[in-house]
């Protein structure tokens, strides 16, 4: 348990740069998730911590410690991969073992019976503990790999998208799970994921990452009720916040481009008409596909709608963002 | 009718087998048959036509393992009744036997420049092909060129510089020297071989167990041999058959005690007349150790021979 605070971190492989300037401070006791989409930076973030790969520039601390020039093994760094990695010549106990037994730790036997059980307990593979790690499913092996984290105390977890392997009834409980034991345990925790759902869920913060850059830094509702550009209004949010032309309402400020409007910023009933091109039922809510003055739309109405595809509906905004020709957020 | 990209029909099937049994008989019948000729009597080795069935003796062997000398029925007389079952096999011949044969050690020496050259190679070229395969090496390209070059030559094309560089040194009819050369000659192919398969096994197992609190010696110790045992496995045999089998420098560069068994076989068909039947017997006892360690290792020489190309 322990604060990270990274400092001005740049990382380029080769021509590619990585990562741009990224100072961010995890607080002790906190679960941050990086979003962005593939090639934001969000693994080459986890790396830097882990000791994996090393910054061009900046410094890294963990618990107030500078981490330069320490080994992983030095930092006391737990990490889940995204896959490949439980070690297929062991079993699924030696290999929740293997971080127990090295030679950091050397726990006790008794004692890595008992974490170990206790783990194999919680993700649900304590009837699994004796195979053969390859022969396992998909979603068992990265439960095991969870596991092999967790049987750890270390001073961060790192964990690089965990559950994106997993069916969705599995990912919605882990989900709960990984929340409560981190909540309970207190730990710092850093999650990189490109599921928006698993961003609002389960984190304390969201770093949005865009093109090696951190772009917004904060709660998950700071970033949902006020994001600082159109990309990272566009991270959080389903159905995805609508991005239109700024004047197609009126009332935008002088230097405005574009107005982004989520569902709930639209007012049904009242304003000018839109032609529903869509009607969309998913059981807890309705998705409306809408034409506005030739601009495509998406909001939401509700579940027992009587609207169908030609009908008419009034719109207007509701407290719109308003976005400059950069994107970045003007009010 | 069913029909199965995977299962192949009853008539390829027996068509597949028989091919299988027919190469099998071709390559096998010499090795049968030099088998069959240590059992055989002298006579009867160089009859014909050839003889396929015939009474067995364990003549070859017993003439293999001993030095005999030739003795006139009066020496034979003094000598009194042959005590053991070899001695009446010579004394038949009308020899006694004046002592053991250098089969012994010379086989000794091809298991000791075998399987320690063998050792040293794997030893060498797994540390190499784990450092061409992990780490950034400058020249990588052309220094893995110029290790796959020395190969490029039949070895015995420099045999005459190695002989002036081992008259030297004092390596000439050594151990030491011929597990060095064997291993020099061994290495670069196992390099290759070995990167290949180290090239199979993802990083991130190295780097799960870097985190997981270990040094990266650890993680190479603990997590990529295991995974390699496969490739090792089957790089081994490869070293290892060479090893056993060559011949030429074994001739050049050894002489006495560091003889290996190759050189030294054809020279029991000259201490008494054409003796087959001993030198098919030393042929023979000196297949055995490579077929067992064959044996030991086969479930990884199935899959290494596939070098690493199908993953589980």
């Amino acid at each position: 348990m322990a604060e990270v605070v990274l400092n001005g971190v740049t990382k380029s492989f080769g021509a590619d740069v990585a990562l741009t300037d990224v100072t961010m401070t995890i607080p002790d006791g906190s679960f941050v998730v990086l979003l962005g989409p593939t090639g934001a930076g969000k693994t080459t973030t986890l790396r830097m911590v882990s000791g994996l790969d090393v910054p061009d520039h900046g410094q890294i601390s963990i618990g107030g410690r500078d981490m330069a020039g320490l080994s992983p093994a030095q930092r006391d760094v737990a990490m889940v991969f995204q896959q490949y990695s439980l070690y297929p010549h062991l079993t699924v106990r030696q290999n929740l073992e293997f971080p127990l037994k090295s030679p950091n730790l050397r726990t006790p036997q008794a004692e890595i019976d008992r974490k170990v059980s206790a783990v194999a307990e919680v993700l649900q593979i304590s009837h699994k503990l004796d195979n053969k790690a390859t022969a396992l499913s998909g979603g068992e092996m990265q439960r095991v790999s969870i596991g092999r984290a967790l049987v750890r105390s270390p001073l961060v977890y790192l964990m690089d998208e965990p559950l994106s392997s997993l069916d969705a009834k599995l990912r919605a409980d882990l989900r709960i799970e990984l929340k409560s034991i981190q909540a309970d345990s207190g730990a710092t925790l850093l999650y990189v994921t490109h599921d928006q759902i698993e961003a609002m869920t389960m984190a304390t913060h969201v770093g949005v990452l865009d093109k090696g850059r951190l772009v917004q830094f904060g709660s998950p509702r700071e970033i949902y009720e006020n994001p600082v550009s159109v990309y990272a209004a566009s991270r959080l949010g389903q159905p995805r916040i609508n991005i239109l032309p700024a004047d197609l309402f009126g009332g935008a400020p002088s230097r405005a481009t574009h107005i982004g409007l989520r569902p709930e910023q639209i007012i049904q009933g009242e304003g000018e008409d839109s032609l529903v091109q869509r009607v969309e039922h998913l059981g807890d809510q309705t998705r409306l596909h809408l034409i506005f003055k030739a601009h495509q739309m998406i909001t939401v109405t509700n579940a027992h709608t009587t609207l169908k595809e030609g009908d008419a509906v009034k719109i207007r905004p509701n407290k719109p963002y308003y976005f400059d020709a950069t994107g970045a957020r003007l009010a | 009718m069913s029909f199965s990209v995977t299962e192949p029909s009853r008539g390829t099937k027996w068509f597949a087998g028989l091919l299988v049994v027919g190469y099998a008989i071709i390559t096998l019948i010499p090795l049968l048959w030099i088998v069959a000729t240590g059992f055989k009597s002298p006579t009867d080795s160089i009859a014909y036509p050839p003889i396929v069935v015939f009474e067995p003796t364990l003549e070859g062997y017993v003439n293999l393992f001993t030095d005999r000398t030739r003795a006139t029925p009066e020496m034979l007389e003094a000598a009194g009744p042959p005590t053991t079952w070899y001695e009446e096999i010579t004394r038949n011949r009308g020899t006694v036997i004046s002592g053991p044969s250098r089969y012994g050690e010379r086989f000794l020496n091809s298991v000791i420049i075998g399987f320690g050259s063998t050792a040293l190679t794997m030893i060498l070229g797994t540390a190499a092909a784990y450092a061409f395969s992990r780490f950034r090496v400058p020249l990588k390209d052309d220094l893995l060129f110029f290790i796959l070059s020395t190969r490029m030559m039949p070895p015995i094309a420099v045999a005459i510089p190695i002989f002036l560089m081992f008259r030297n040194l004092g390596l000439n009819d050594t151990h030491l020297g011929m597990i060095l050369l064997y291993t020099a000659v061994n290495l670069s192919l196992s390099v290759w071989l070995l990167k290949g398969f180290i090239d199979e096994i993802p990083i991130e197992y190295e780097e799960a167990a870097l985190i997981d609190g270990y040094t990266r010696f650890q993680a190479f110790y603990k997590v990529v041999l295991p995974q390699a045992a496969t490739g090792i496995a089957s790089t081994a045999i490869f070293c290892l058959i060479f090893a056993w089998n060559e011949y030429a420098f074994a001739v050049l560069l050894t002489s006495g005690t560091a003889q290996t068994a190759p050189p030294f076989i054809p020279t029991i068909i000259g201490t008494s007349g054409k003796d087959w039947p001993a030198v098919a017997a030393g042929a023979t006892i000196f297949l055995v150790p490579v077929m067992v360690f064959t044996v030991l290792l086969r479930k990884h020489l199935l899959r290494g021979i596939t070098f690493g190309a199908v993953r589980k």
